[in-house]
């Protein structure tokens, strides 16, 4: 009897547990694979029932998405700001958490604990000093040489995503550097070879994981990020996601669903992609980092 | 002694760039936010006027101000209470129970995280649309769709409830896989004995698993409250706008109102005081009042 009643509370937490599971799948599938559909839909699909399937692959959307609101103008600067913040950030990042790691120096204490707090500091609590910092520089500039330069630059917008990501980075790639045997650079040295080769040629091989790691997570988070960049980018070049908040809001005057839910495919397919393809590593990444701003 | 020169030169190539850039784009600008907030400034001019506390004195009298305070508290409290549950027990059933398709699932839970948040704003307009949202198409099966429209982004009593599930979808499946990753670590020995011993799962849950977590709880808890009063800005800025009638305005979003639409750049800065005074406060409350001594295993 009891071992009956055992089995049961068994069975019923077992349904308990995969109805909750499918629940919060539900949740998140049918809507992201509802806003696919959406985008082949045409116009007059929208006003009734938001359930019934496309009646044709109206792929008319993508391109009125891409030519008549930009999208596709706006994704190029969306690569562009992307790779480039993702350069400079390597750039600066890597040498500075290798030798944050495992050098001591005069002023090496202060320095990682200023990077720590920098990891409190989310950018948009100062977004808006940022923001008059560059208009300050222009008019300065606008002064000496007739020109601003700081705001509406794509270059600017790159360089700022860059050093706001600095501590995150510096904090998770340092976490990897700490752990390497000091006899692997003694060995180097003992070779001759110099610090800066030491570094290049022997280290930053071995991070590749943790490089691999901070890639991934920063590309989405330079990718996705918005505020900044409407804030930084105030004429017509924005990124995707500005692209994508402008169709939003002309979407409430206009109606024009199809290109919405279009711009919204061309927005997350790039991160849908990347993320099927290296889900596992961006997953095993976390524990890693173990945090985020 | 030319070994000691090379190793500083070497050193400080490396780091100046780092600490350079980090000095102009994070300790300027934020050492900027405490300044700027004891000055009556419209921005653009240069008619900065010193009024000392004066922008403290106004925002302790500001009622839209106490709006956003409230909002952000309620928002901060119920997500981080249903996501840290929520995400706990799904982490604890994915890593614990022989689930078919437990990779899928979680896949599946972190897609949210890798999405703007632009697009998860469209993506719960589209959700939440009164004639043709998909939620009150399918409330309306239940309760006939003759009735008037719920209004879950136009009611000013709902609408914050309307951000807080938006806010949890977002955040659930990225703590469920850090919490998965740490529970990894906990030694399969230690549930052997326990099920020898005749111990439930919720009992093995709370005597086994969350103590030995627990560090990792605390960290993400402390981050949590920064990483929220962020994400409550970005989707308010992008799916309400403060509306209906400042019924969701939030910390920075009413700071950045201040701050651009009215261009009182000095008040606006004072808000982003408040909201680093009260960000690192309640990180720091958290951080003492969830001390443990920690377990080692």
């Amino acid at each position: 009897m009891q071992e009956k009643k055992e089995l049961n509370f068994s069975k019923l937490y077992k349904i308990f547990v995969y109805v909750a599971l499918l629940a919060l799948a539900v949740s998140i599938v049918v809507p992201v694979g509802w806003v696919f559909l959406a985008s082949i839909k045409e116009n007059s699909e929208f006003y009734g029932n938001p359930w019934t399937l496309p009646k044709g692959i109206y792929f008319q959307n993508f391109i009125d998405a891409f030519e008549k609101a930009k999208m596709g103008e706006y994704f190029m600067n969306s690569v562009l700001v992307t790779v480039l913040a993702l350069a400079i950030l390597l750039v600066v990042a890597l040498p500075a958490a290798y030798v944050l790691a495992r050098y001591r120096f005069f002023g090496s204490k202060v320095i990682n604990v200023l990077f720590m707090g920098g990891l409190f500091i989310n950018v948009n609590y100062i977004v808006v000093p940022i923001f008059l910092m560059f208009v300050d520089a222009d008019k300065f500039l606008r002064n000496l040489t007739g020109d601003g330069f700081f705001l509406n630059n794509l270059f600017v917008v790159a360089l700022v995503y860059a050093a706001t990501a600095l501590p995150f980075t510096i904090y998770l790639l340092s976490g990897f550097f700490v752990t390497i045997p000091r006899d692997y650079e003694e060995a180097a040295y003992m070779d001759g070879s110099s610090y800066f080769r030491t570094m290049v040629q022997i280290m930053m091989p071995m991070a590749l994981p943790s490089i691999i790691t901070v890639i991934l997570f920063n590309f989405l988070s330079f990718w996705n990020e918005y505020i900044i960049s409407m804030t930084l980018l105030t004429k017509d070049s924005k990124t995707l996601p500005v692209g994508l908040m402008q169709l939003m809001q002309a979407q409430k005057a206009a109606a024009n669903y199809g290109q919405l839910y279009a711009g919204l495919v061309i927005v997350m397919l790039p991160t849908l992609i990347l993320y099927i393809l290296v889900q596992k590593k961006l997953t095993q990444g976390m524990s890693l980092g173990g945090l985020k701003g | 002694m030319k070994k000691s020169k090379e190793r500083s030169i070497f050193i400080t190539i490396c780091v100046a760039p780092a600490v350079i850039l980090f000095i102009i784009f994070m300790m300027i600008p934020t050492f900027n936010v405490f300044k700027m907030s004891l000055y009556k400034w419209g921005g653009y001019s240069n008619n900065k006027q010193f009024v000392g506390l004066n922008n403290f004195k106004i925002l302790m009298e500001d009622t839209n101000f106490f709006r956003s305070f409230q909002n952000t508290v309620l928002l901060i409290v119920c997500v981080t209470i249903v996501t840290m549950a929520l995400s706990l027990i799904f982490a604890a059933i994915l890593s614990r129970e022989k689930i078919k398709g437990q990779n899928l699932f979680r896949i599946i839970f972190y897609i949210p995280n890798i999405l703007s948040v632009v697009v998860i704003s469209a993506i719960f307009s589209a959700i939440y649309d009164p004639n043709s949202g998909l939620l009150n198409s399918i409330i309306g099966i239940f309760r006939g769709s003759d009735k008037t429209p719920i209004l879950w982004l136009g009611d000013q009593k709902l609408v914050i409830y309307s951000l807080v599930i938006a806010m949890i979808w977002q955040a659930i499946g990225y703590y469920m896989v850090m919490y998965m990753a740490s529970m990894a670590s906990v030694p399969e020995s230690l549930y052997e004995s326990a099920n020898l011993e005749g111990a439930g799962k919720v009992h093995q849950f709370f005597s086994i698993t969350l103590p030995l977590i627990w560090t990792n709880v605390r960290t993400t808890l402390t981050f949590f409250v920064i990483s929220s009063i962020n994400l409550s800005f970005l989707i308010v800025k992008a799916l309400t706008n403060g509306g209906p009638d400042g019924a969701t305005e939030v910390f920075l979003s009413y700071m950045y109102k201040q701050a651009y639409t009215n261009s009182s750049y000095g008040y606006g800065m004072a808000i982003g005081v408040v909201v680093f005074l009260f960000s690192f406060g309640l990180s720091a409350l958290i951080n003492f009042a969830t001390k443990r001594e920690p377990l080692e295993f």
